[in-house]
């Protein structure tokens, strides 16, 4: 059993920052206390569900219109991390939430999600499953349910977090048209200036990874997030000596990484 | 039981998809294979799960009969069982399925897509206007891009498209392959934190 050639190094900088993770939640459990920067879209969560409260209207959450299949995985599970926080807090609050899903593997792990929030909130009466609704599995199709939805319905607060494509803006916009109070959040780099332009708040790539755990408070959770800096650190230095042993002819780092 | 049995489950099977990723082993690409077959068949199941979610709710609305979403409910879930029989029946290759496919399907997807253009408009209203120093260099980089991609801007100065692709190659390339290493260090440990249970919020409930 060897290694496949061309994923040598991808293979040991991959083990290194699984390393630094590791050894990151590892200090956290010891007692190491963790403190992350505020990230002001997860933040403006319970306000916006204190808006739709106040308003008396629904939330609606969509977690990406991606699968758990493929690389778009890790913001599919991001996004049903922050439906779990989501669905507690509009169980709290006595307000309505519709969950729009496009892809059917999803769709029964985001009712199991709002379930189980609604149950650990003692408010599983409450719990309909009508409002976790598939749409449809495809993308332009799933959008115009969804347009049609937030028009009728009119969310106050509309989240959108995980992997979206080119009907990112359109959504966005739409909520934006009713009013919504919007909080949304990808890693699909082409989307998130479209985010940006029609959000009230928008987490960027690895915030969206973070939510999970800055949202728990979990000391081990938040470790990862420590690791993860570490990680970035060390890429940060690879980076760094791949551009000056360039600038001075060297191709080793060139070789190594192509190994 | 009930939540420590999938944990490790899927321990495993990320393991042995990372593990098949990096190494050359027969078995192993063959045990990568397989399940992922096993997830094709669990994804069929669950999209049989989602029609029976589609066709309740929509009943429900046709059985309300208010206004006109029992029509447009009725729509719905008539041409949902209508093309599927078709589809089983005929076959997808069948003349008739293609014809409701390409003659209803496709010209309404891209009609949706169309309309990206239109809200593009009405988005980058809102982002330029100047509210700030942020939102004034967006609308001056923005106005650069546009006249450099365009052959009036070339017209007006021979530099709009040198400046143009300065912005995307340079500045707009280095912020985005910022993010990319981010987004991609963030996946890892998402991903670590899944296959280790520390995180597990996809399996219902809170997220540690």
């Amino acid at each position: 059993m060897t290694l496949v050639k061309g994923r040598v190094f991808s293979f040991w900088l991959l083990l290194v920052i699984i390393g630094c993770l590791i050894y990151s939640m590892w200090r956290a459990k010891k007692g190491k206390t963790i403190n992350i920067r505020k990230i002001a879209g997860l933040d403006a969560i319970e306000e916006a569900i204190g808006r739709s409260t106040e308003m008396g209207r629904p939330v609606h959450y969509c977690p990406g219109i991606g699968g758990i299949g493929a690389a778009e995985a890790p913001q599919t599970f991001a996004g049903l991390a922050i439906l779990s926080y989501v669905s507690r807090l509009t169980a709290r609050f006595d307000v309505p939430e519709i969950v729009t899903i496009r892809q059917p593997e999803v769709f029964p792990m985001a009712e199991e999600t709002v379930r189980q929030a609604y149950l650990e909130e003692g408010k599983s009466d409450a719990y309909e499953p009508g409002n976790i609704r598939f749409l449809s599995s495809q993308q332009f199709a799933y959008a115009a349910a969804l347009f049609g939805i937030i028009a009728r319905e009119k969310p106050a607060a509309n989240f959108m977090m995980g992997a979206f494509w080119a009907e990112a803006l359109m959504l966005a916009e739409v909520g934006s048209e009713v009013g919504a109070l919007q909080i949304t959040g990808t890693a699909q780099l082409s989307q998130v200036p479209f985010f940006v332009a029609s959000s009230d708040y928008t987490l960027i790539g690895e915030e969206l990874f973070a939510a999970a755990a800055y949202l728990s408070r979990d000391q081990m959770q938040l470790g990862s997030i420590l690791g993860q800096d570490m990680a970035k650190v060390i890429v940060a230095a690879i980076i760094i000596t791949g551009v000056i042993s360039r600038t001075f002819g060297s191709t080793f780092l060139a070789n190594l990484l192509s190994k | 039981m009930r939540r420590e049995l999938p944990v490790a489950l899927a321990f495993a099977v990320g393991v042995l998809m990372i593990v098949s990723f990096f190494f050359t082993s027969e078995p192993l690409v063959e045990a990568a294979k397989t399940v992922q077959n096993w997830g094709v068949i669990i994804a069929a199941f669950a999209l049989g799960l989602a029609s029976v979610n589609l066709i309740q709710i929509h009943a429900r609305r046709i059985i309300r009969g208010k206004g006109l979403d029992w029509l447009y409910s009725g729509a719905l879930i008539f041409s949902m069982i209508g093309i599927a029989l078709l589809g089983i029946v005929r076959g997808p290759t069948h003349r008739t399925y293609q014809f409701w496919f390409d003659a209803l399907f496709v010209p309404g997807q891209a009609t949706v897509y169309a309309m990206t253009g239109f809200f593009i408009a009405s988005a980058a209203y809102r982002a330029f206007r100047v509210r700030n120093l942020d939102a004034a260099i967006l609308l001056l980089s923005a106005a650069v891009l546009m006249l450099g991609n365009v052959p009036i801007g070339e017209k007006i100065w021979s530099q709009f498209p040198v400046i143009g692709d300065w912005l995307m190659n340079i500045p707009n390339l280095a912020g985005q392959r910022g993010m990319l290493i981010g987004a991609g260090i963030g996946g890892i440990a998402s991903g670590l934190r899944v296959l280790l249970g520390i995180e597990k919020s996809y399996l219902g409930g809170s997220s540690s």
